[in-house]
């Protein structure tokens, strides 16, 4: 039998998703013989591959380049997978939706900035320090996944529990869509 | 002006006469003053609620409750509708279970419920309803407005963030500890809930400090103060007794 | 004091006398339209030139109630010729009294033969334009106050509620519940006290009924309120209007006053038993305290925030007594009904909808104002006949009825009879009489976005579906008229709108969906034009780009 092409990606998370993936512990070792690994943090793949059967997305869409890949993403997946509440809900990360961005740029990189940037004379200055030419723009607001693109399963959980995350690939692996009704919660 | 009488309960109800029906097909008998809702959870059939606390006066308001009636076209929020004789209620239906699955999602919507940062996470009842009503992911895009945390008080703090309008606070407060502290202003989506006349909860002349509006908040709105993430439980066993000992000050449907 | 036939007769009589000894009368229409034109600086100019002429006692110059053509205020007739001016100014008063007794002023006069005029059947305006609202005595020499003469001496309480329910009326605020019904309802609860209760909380955008009716005939009103006291055994009444009226207000308050005085409300009226007062009370401009529960919270002195019903007003209203709610045009048309029976009223109308109702036209229509139809007048009749159409010859595109809680009514309905059923069939609702007309420049989005915008700004925010669903509609046709949705959007929008219509607590939330639903149904191609295509079909939306 092929292997299932398993793909799975970070938007705006904390990669917390992928660290309750990696705690369904020996279970990884079964997995590994009947998946394979096409791209993720956890691997070290550049491009996201052509085609994945199933695609676990971690993370809000919060900046230009999550708007632009979550696209591409979904094009290239079979099955998408919104990983988490941050994708689910912007969780955290829309946490900043209630301010506007100039205002949370300015709290995160002048106000709370540890130490002066270089080349500004050591003196603190609001524009200073904030490298928006290399870094995509923030959105106004981070948004859920499936405000962008269709999505097929919903795993909720900041994490989800390692379980619920087993329950979830093995259901796929059978080739089934499977029901997360009461494995998992909001915020769990 | 004419003095009127004192407020009282639904005197079209009568408490001493008996009654059954049909609850999903199920015989049940009640007093018919109970509720659908009492008479329901009697049984141990749940029907999801959120305004509604046992002791408080009913609302009618989040309409979560909501059930069909046979040869009923509107369907009725269980808390404030009353039995008859031989009624069939249905509690479950697709219909039903489809509206409340939305409205649960559009309360989701309307506040910042951020659910992995919150004191209430895992003890929260709109938490718990979204498990219960199998609601994964929220389909409206969410309003992400604005509000503020007040954190004025010595001992408790409210985050308007959290808050779903229950009126639970406003009701224990004013039904059953008698201060009256709690209420709401403005309108639609801009309603919120305040203390005295909208100042600093901290600054209150009327509140008691008795956290009662605390332990019956349905969410991580109000909240002890020292609390982190998930620590919040509330307790409520004191709700019964209280209401037993005080008497209903005021009646339902009238909020 | 109390007062009996004979001393009614002898007002009437005594007024009959006083106004056939002018020669002429000039009534100046000082309802709240034409004032804001200046016919109170009108009035007094008059006064003072007939003055000035020696003439006061031969010329009667006399403010009156909405003479209906709002359009064209101010508007004055003269009773005697039976002879409308319109826009008349200070400048024109020397040329009026000029021609008084010969031929009128050419460039001022109103033609008063058009369809507009003869197409009117006038029973709750009767007296509109015809009386100075602020005298008892006018309104008694119009046969006023005779029919609660009438009933409280001559008719027992089921007799009264006979006559009303023989004569088919129904409820004028919106929903069209039969008023016999509701007055016996009330009749039958058990309580030593009971309320009547006037809704004058008039709040859809357009309307403006029940206003000119209260500024033009205020006892008619109460007249209808005292009689609906008797009938169902109430001794107490509120008239509750809204601040924003406050010429109708002041005008009721004197008609109060007034009433009181002659002994027509207070203990023992015309030597009976019935005993009969009414206050006013002001509501603060919420939508939502139109709704009768939250009528009720808001006199008791509470927020104005409707509750679940049952129980109904009828058995637990005013500080929990029964309690009779009735529209403002409702009672105005109990007096006739009294006087003249129900039979006489169940001829006027269709088989359901009985009697005539009051119509305010607004919008894109050249007769804005005033009107009052039999019940089953085709709309073409009402928008082209007596409406005079569509002004700059823009073609029709829609008529919106029921306000905020109704829906637009498309041309191919336009031949359709305006009556409670026919238009609950095409997914509007009678309301209580608002009439506003949309031409082809109109996008229907954007007027479905306006009337959504108002629910959402007017919900009391109680119950769930609808302080929050308002909200996500209102976003999705900003989304929609702004260039920014996605075909999903408009499945959202049919699925929110559901959801509101099936589970709001009260009728506002319930309704609110159909202005949306309604062009939804009827003007899907502006709604698809506006999704797909990125351009709105009426060139309304502005803010529509074009986008490669």
């Amino acid at each position: 039998m092929a292997k299932i092409r398993l793909a799975t990606t970070w938007l705006d998370g904390c990669s917390g998703c992928h660290m309750s993936f990696l705690d369904i512990d020996e279970l990884l070792i079964g997995l590994a013989e009947k998946v394979e690994i096409l791209f993720g943090p956890l691997v070290d793949y550049k491009e996201f591959p052509e085609h994945a059967d199933v695609t676990l997305v971690e993370g809000a869409v919060s900046n230009e380049a999550d708007k632009k890949n979550i696209v591409m993403i979904r094009a290239r997946s079979g099955i998408l997978v919104s990983f988490g509440d941050c994708a689910i809900t912007a969780n955290v990360p829309g946490m900043r939706n209630r301010y506007p961005v100039g205002e949370v740029m300015k709290r995160a990189y002048v106000e709370n900035a540890d130490s002066v940037p270089a080349g500004n004379g050591g003196v603190r200055s609001e524009a200073a320090g904030v490298a928006f030419q290399t870094v995509p723009p923030l959105c106004q607001k981070a948004r859920p996944v499936h405000e962008f693109v269709p999505v097929d399963v919903f795993l909720p959980g900041c994490p989800p529990p390692p379980e619920a995350i087993t329950f979830l690939l093995t259901e796929l692996l059978a080739g089934r869509i499977p029901d997360m009704t009461g494995r998992t919660r909001f915020g769990a | 002006m004419k003095q009127h009488p004192q407020k009282k309960v639904r005197t079209d109800l009568n408490p001493s006469r008996l009654l059954t029906f049909k609850i999903d097909e199920r015989d049940v008998s009640a007093h018919e003053d109970e509720s659908i809702l009492t008479v329901a959870r009697q049984n141990g059939i749940s029907i999801p609620t959120l305004c509604h606390l046992d002791g408080l006066s009913e609302r009618g308001a989040c309409r979560l409750c909501i059930i069909e009636v046979k040869g009923v076209a509107k369907l009725l929020p269980s808390c404030v509708t009353f039995p008859r004789q031989d009624m069939e209620v249905i509690t479950n239906s697709e219909r039903v279970v489809t509206y409340r699955k939305k409205i649960l999602e559009l309360l989701f919507t309307e506040r910042n419920h951020v659910c992995s940062v919150c004191v209430s996470n895992g003890h929260c009842e709109l938490q718990n309803l979204a498990v219960e009503l199998g609601v994964t992911h929220v389909r409206y895009p969410y309003l992400y407005p604005r509000h503020a945390v007040d954190a004025s008080h010595s001992r408790f703090s409210i985050d308007h963030n959290r808050c779903v309008l229950c009126l639970r606070c406003v009701r224990v407060c004013d039904e059953i500890e008698g201060a009256h502290t709690w209420d709401i202003m403005g309108r639609g989506i801009t309603s919120q809930v305040i203390t005295d006349l909208n100042q600093p909860w901290g600054t209150s002349e009327t509140c008691t400090g008795c956290g009662k509006c605390v332990q019956v908040c349905p969410t991580g709105a109000l909240s002890e103060k020292g609390k982190s993430v998930a620590e919040m439980i509330k307790r409520r066993q004191f709700l019964p007794y209280l209401q037993m000992m005080r008497g209903r000050q005021d009646d339902s449907w009238q909020k | 004091m109390t007062l009996n036939s004979e001393d009614l007769h002898q007002i009437a009589k005594i007024e009959k006398d006083k106004q056939d000894g002018f020669q002429h009368r000039i009534h100046v229409c000082v309802a709240a339209g034409c004032l804001s034109c200046g016919s109170g600086v009108l009035m007094d100019a008059l006064g003072k030139e007939v003055n000035r002429r020696g003439l006061d006692n031969w010329c009667q110059i006399k403010g009156v109630g909405c003479l209906g053509l709002c359009a064209e205020g101010p508007l004055i007739s003269l009773a005697t010729s039976g002879t409308y001016y319109q826009g008349v100014k200070v400048s024109d008063v020397s040329d009026i009294l000029d021609a008084l007794g010969g031929n009128p002023v050419g460039r001022l006069l109103c033609p008063a033969d058009t369809a507009f005029f003869k197409r009117q059947v006038r029973i709750v305006t009767e007296n509109c334009g015809r009386i100075d609202p602020e005298r008892i005595e006018e309104y008694i020499a119009e046969s006023g106050y005779e029919s609660l003469y009438l009933a409280l001496t001559q008719m027992t309480p089921p007799e009264v509620i006979e006559q009303v329910t023989r004569s088919g009326l129904r409820g004028r605020g919106g929903a069209g519940y039969p008023t016999g019904l509701k007055w016996t309802t009330v009749s039958k609860a058990i309580s030593s006290t009971k309320f009547i209760i006037c809704n004058a909380d008039e709040g859809d955008p357009g309307a403006f009924m029940d206003r000119s009716v209260l500024e033009s005939d205020p006892h008619r009103v109460i007249e209808g309120m005292a009689i609906a006291g008797y009938a169902t055994g109430a001794s107490q009444g509120y008239i509750y209007v809204r601040a924003e009226y406050p010429l109708a207000v002041k005008r009721v308050r004197l008609a109060l006053a007034q009433a009181e005085r002659l002994g027509v409300l207070g203990n023992n009226i015309f030597n009976t038993h019935f005993n009969f007062t009414i206050k006013v009370r002001l509501g603060a401009g919420a939508f939502v305290c139109g709704e009768e529960t939250a009528l009720i919270a808001s006199i008791e002195g509470r927020m104005g925030r409707p509750r679940p019903r049952p129980p109904f007003p009828a058995e637990f209203g005013l500080w929990e007594h029964p309690t009779l709610i009735n529209n403002v045009e409702t009672f105005a048309n109990v007096p006739p009904i009294i006087r003249k029976g129900g039979k006489w009223f169940a001829g006027i109308g269709t088989e359901k909808s009985k009697g005539t109702k009051v119509f305010a036209l607004a919008g894109k229509i050249v007769n804005t104002g005033l009107i009052e139809i039999p019940m089953g007048t085709p709309l073409r009749d009402i928008v082209f006949a007596i409406g005079g159409g569509i002004p700059g010859g823009k073609g029709f595109k829609a008529v919106q009825t029921g306000g905020p809680s109704g829906g637009c009514i498309p041309e191919q309905f336009l031949d359709m009879p305006v009556d409670y059923d026919s238009l609950l069939q095409v997914g509007s609702i009678m309301g209580s009489g608002g009439m506003i007309v949309m031409d082809e420049t109109s996008c229907m989005v954007d007027v479905a976005k306006f009337f959504m915008e108002f629910c959402m700004s007017e919900s009391c925010g109680k119950c769930a579906p609808c302080r929050v669903g308002t909200r996500q509609i209102y976003d999705i046709l900003c989304r929609i008229t702004g260039n920014q949705s996605t075909p999903e959007d408009l499945a959202m929008l049919e699925d929110l709108c559901d959801l509101m219509k099936n589970t709001s607590l009260c009728g506002l939330g319930q309704s609110a969906p159909n202005p949306v639903l309604t062009t939804l149904k009827y003007f899907r191609d502006e709604y698809l034009s506006h999704i797909h295509d990125r351009t709105c079909l009426a060139g309304a939306c502005k803010t529509v780009v074009e986008v490669s």
